[in-house]
């Protein structure tokens, strides 16, 4: 079966990383020229050991600031509680009314390793098998409540329906979750996941759990075929992959507006190829090359119909095209949700 | 191995103090803070009023009016496991709720002044981990963090999480004492202007070796809460808590945990007003005596439905009462004390001699179950005309049964409306409350010296 054909427009995301950045301020100010060009979310990046804050916390201050831009923050998987993990992610999800995705990271070194004292660096293969079990529970406790468990029922003085609140009973290699959730199922249901799928490690991780996956390459033919071969192995595990968009996740630093045009150019190009779905643009000076992109890629790329002109929906699955995901336990016209 | 000590005294003028004694014409200032309604019967959400748990406009609107009312802070309550009654989770009050940290980022961006402080677990995460999520929230709030720090006692909690377990009440404080202050010293770390310097720890509980991420904040140690009443609770706040968060409701209740708390700072080296006593309190308001007791009966009815008071009941008898009517006469059969029936919540000890009581107390007044429930539990600690409580309140700040009260509202959203509009004004014109925030982090609204630098 050949791959769904990559469509118009184009998804582009932006990174906001880049060092020495503590004030609400500075964020707010990129997140809001992200959403000014219509891009379908922003991402930040995360680890214990580079100087900066908790990227979901500056994320989750961002959301009040903005209307429709979605929220990716870097999560670590590897020295973190797969329960806090979920429970902050839902609830990025609900500060931001359905703007909430989170990008799953893992831990090797032993510098992180000794922050928490708690156990040994590990090899790639074991971490990401865990941050693969991390994904699948937090998607337990995301549909851990059903979307009408809350009934406020007056007459018998419930509150909710506990026949839709369900116990995950989830038991994998390091660690085990009995759940449910604490936080009722978010409003995209399944905040969207995003993985970085260059790595066979994290690409094993993205067959199976990413709505969003991305691709460092600077070859429009190779990401052809990585593209292609990521949304067979999603089919392999059972999943639909007209629900996994494939990113370009490129290295992005603009001098002047003729940069800016010539990056539309490329992104242009790369559609016309049917490379990717859109592109994940790693900025190496957001401020500088965030205003070079609203001022000039995104009017070419729009002028091209390439580029939406405003945001039709309101959260970042409508953004990106994927529906919200059918909850695993719903009891009624339910059909289980096909995650390998 | 680091000890629990953290804020050594130092003169006002070094250590730059800013709320002055705290004290304006000779008398005490009152400190308030606003609780998000939780996830108990408190709570009332059978009323038309009542909005949602979870939206964030619910908190929004909470956070609002705390700071129109002057406010020291926002507070929420955690809970990382749904509460369960007879081994099914308990489904008669309101459930579910964010996670603290990430909601309170989420208000720093509609609010300016109110501190924010979120309650979390010690023992189920790690120290390095919360230094860094408190120290992010501090810098992206501009000095507005705080963090009640709780100890969870039970494995049923522990079942959602890697470690799991369960803790004796000894360790628990031993721990969250090691955890705090390796916090401490990872927020020490990283002098403003300079590189972060190595952090070396290893004690009994934690071992934490490396730099630090997040420059120093804000008000350098975000605010710390403590909630425990027990010996270790006391000893562990007077060591090492910025302010008390209490149940007292009463006034001799309250002066006496009060000079207890405050006797025991000077064997920390610490001052009287170093430590704030804050107990959670809840306001009923009426134009007259008689309308506001008859608004507290009413809301007491709605607090204990009838499914309400028999569970109330079998959280004392650790048994099966589902058969009983509520408006009937209490059971004549002793409660179960070994029984394992009630889980998810706070254990509930000499559950004999609380039996023994309530069935006395339906004997002498002729009460029902429900009756009885709602004549025993969770009455409403301010009720009365605005004048009235402001008065009140005054009192036990002014007589030291407290510093400041933690209001704990019965209806989300817009449960401290009447309060903020109604008794805050008459707490200025007493001269016992601010009328402007005079600095910008929490630590100046509650008069807190600078922590002093130990890096």
């Amino acid at each position: 079966m050949p791959a769904p054909p990559v469509r118009s427009p184009v998804h582009l995301a932006a990174s906001l990383d880049g060092g020495g950045h503590y004030e609400a301020g500075h964020f707010t100010a990129l997140a809001r020229l992200a959403e000014q060009g219509t891009l379908d979310f922003v991402t930040l990046g995360d680890s214990f050991t580079r100087p900066g804050l908790d990227a979901l916390s500056v994320l989750a201050r961002l959301a009040p600031a903005t209307q429709r831009i979605g929220l990716v923050p870097v999560v670590n998987t590897t020295h973190t509680e797969p329960f806090h993990v979920s429970s902050a992610v839902a609830t990025l999800d609900w500060v931001s009314r359905g703007r909430a995705g989170w990008s799953p990271e893992v831990s090797t070194t032993e510098t992180e390793a000794r922050l928490f004292g708690r156990r040994p660096a590990a090899r790639s293969s074991e971490v990401w098998h865990e941050a693969r079990e991390v994904a699948d529970v937090a998607a337990k406790l995301w549909d851990s409540w059903e979307d009408d468990a809350e009934i406020r029922d007056e007459a018998t003085g419930r509150f909710v329906d506990r026949d839709k609140l369900h116990h995950v009973d989830f038991a994998g290699r390091a660690f085990s979750v009995r759940g449910p959730a604490i936080v009722p199922r978010p409003p995209q249901g399944h905040p969207v996941t995003v993985i970085d799928a260059t790595a066979a490690d994290p690409r094993a991780a993205a067959v199976r759990h990413a709505d969003v996956a991305l691709l460092r390459t600077q070859d429009p033919f190779a990401a052809r075929t990585a593209r292609e071969e990521l949304l067979d192995r999603a089919r392999a595990h059972g999943r639909d992959p007209e629900r996994l968009r494939v990113l370009g996740s490129i290295p992005v630093a603009l001098e002047t507006t003729a940069d800016a045009v010539e990056l539309a150019g490329l992104i242009g190009a790369w559609h016309d190829e049917r490379a990717v779905d859109g592109f994940h643009l790693r900025l190496a000076d957001p401020e500088r090359d965030l205003a070079l992109i609203v001022k000039a890629t995104v009017p070419v790329l729009q002028h091209r119909c390439l580029l939406r002109r405003f945001y039709p929906g309101a959260t970042l699955r409508e953004h990106l095209g994927l529906a919200r995901p059918v909850n695993q336990y719903a009891t009624a016209g339910g059909v289980r949700h096909g995650h390998g | 191995m680091a000890t629990g000590k953290h804020l050594s005294a130092g003169s006002d003028a070094s250590t730059g103090r800013s709320g002055g004694e705290n004290r304006s014409g000779g008398k005490k200032q009152i400190h308030l803070a606003a609780h998000f309604p939780g996830v108990n019967n408190t709570t009332v959400w059978a009323d038309p009023r009542s909005r949602s748990q979870i939206d964030f406009s619910s908190f929004e609107h909470l956070a609002r009016t705390a700071e129109r009312g002057k406010f020291d802070f926002f507070f929420l309550a955690e809970g990382l496991r749904l509460r369960e009654h007879k081994g099914r989770v308990h489904d008669l009050d309101v459930v579910g709720r964010p996670e603290s940290l990430t909601l309170l980022n989420a208000l720093s961006a509609v609010t300016d002044w109110l501190g924010l402080a979120a309650t979390v677990n010690a023992t189920f995460n790690e120290p390095y981990e919360i230094a860094r999520r408190f120290a992010s929230l501090d810098h992206l709030s501009g000095g507005r963090a705080a963090w009640n720090v709780v100890t969870s006692p039970d494995a049923f909690t522990g079942e959602n999480f890697r470690r799991g377990g369960y803790l004796d009440r000894a360790q628990r404080y031993t721990r969250a004492a090691e955890f705090l202050s390796t916090t401490r010293e990872l927020w020490d770390s990283w002098p403003e202007g300079e590189t972060p310097k190595p952090v070396v720890h290893h004690g009994r509980h934690f071992s934490v070796e490396g730099r630090f991420g997040v420059p120093r904040s804000p008000q350098g140690h975000p605010v710390v809460i403590q909630a425990g009443d027990s010996g270790e609770g006391r000893e562990f706040a007077a060591s090492a808590a910025d302010v008390v968060f209490t149940r007292h409701g009463t006034l001799e209740a309250g002066r006496a945990f009060y000079a207890d708390v405050k006797g025991r700072l000077a064997r920390h080296g610490r001052e009287p007003d170093d430590l704030k006593i804050m107990p959670g309190v809840t306001v009923v308001l009426g134009d007259t005596a008689a309308e506001a007791q008859e608004k507290a009966a009413g809301i007491r009815q709605r607090q204990v439905s009838p499914q309400n008071a028999i569970v109330a009941l079998e959280q004392v008898w650790g048994r099966d009462l589902s058969a009983y009517d509520p408006d009937g006469p209490l059971p004549d059969i002793d409660p179960d004390p070994e029984s394992a029936l009630v889980q998810g919540r706070v254990d509930i000890a000499n559950a004999r001699e609380i039996a023994a009581r309530w069935r006395a107390l339906s004997e002498a007044k002729g009460l029902s179950i429900r009756q009885t429930v709602i004549e025993s539990t969770g009455r409403q600690s301010f009720v009365g005309t605005p004048d009235a409580v402001a008065a009140e309140l005054d009192t036990f700040v002014q007589s030291d049964a407290a510093d400041g009260f933690v209001l704990v509202p019965h209806l989300t959203p817009g449960g401290l409306d009447d309060f903020v509009d109604q008794v805050v004004p008459l707490l200025q014109e007493r001269g016992v409350y601010r009328t402007e925030y005079t600095g910008t982090t929490l630590r100046s609204h509650l008069g807190l010296r600078q922590p002093v630098w130990k890096g």
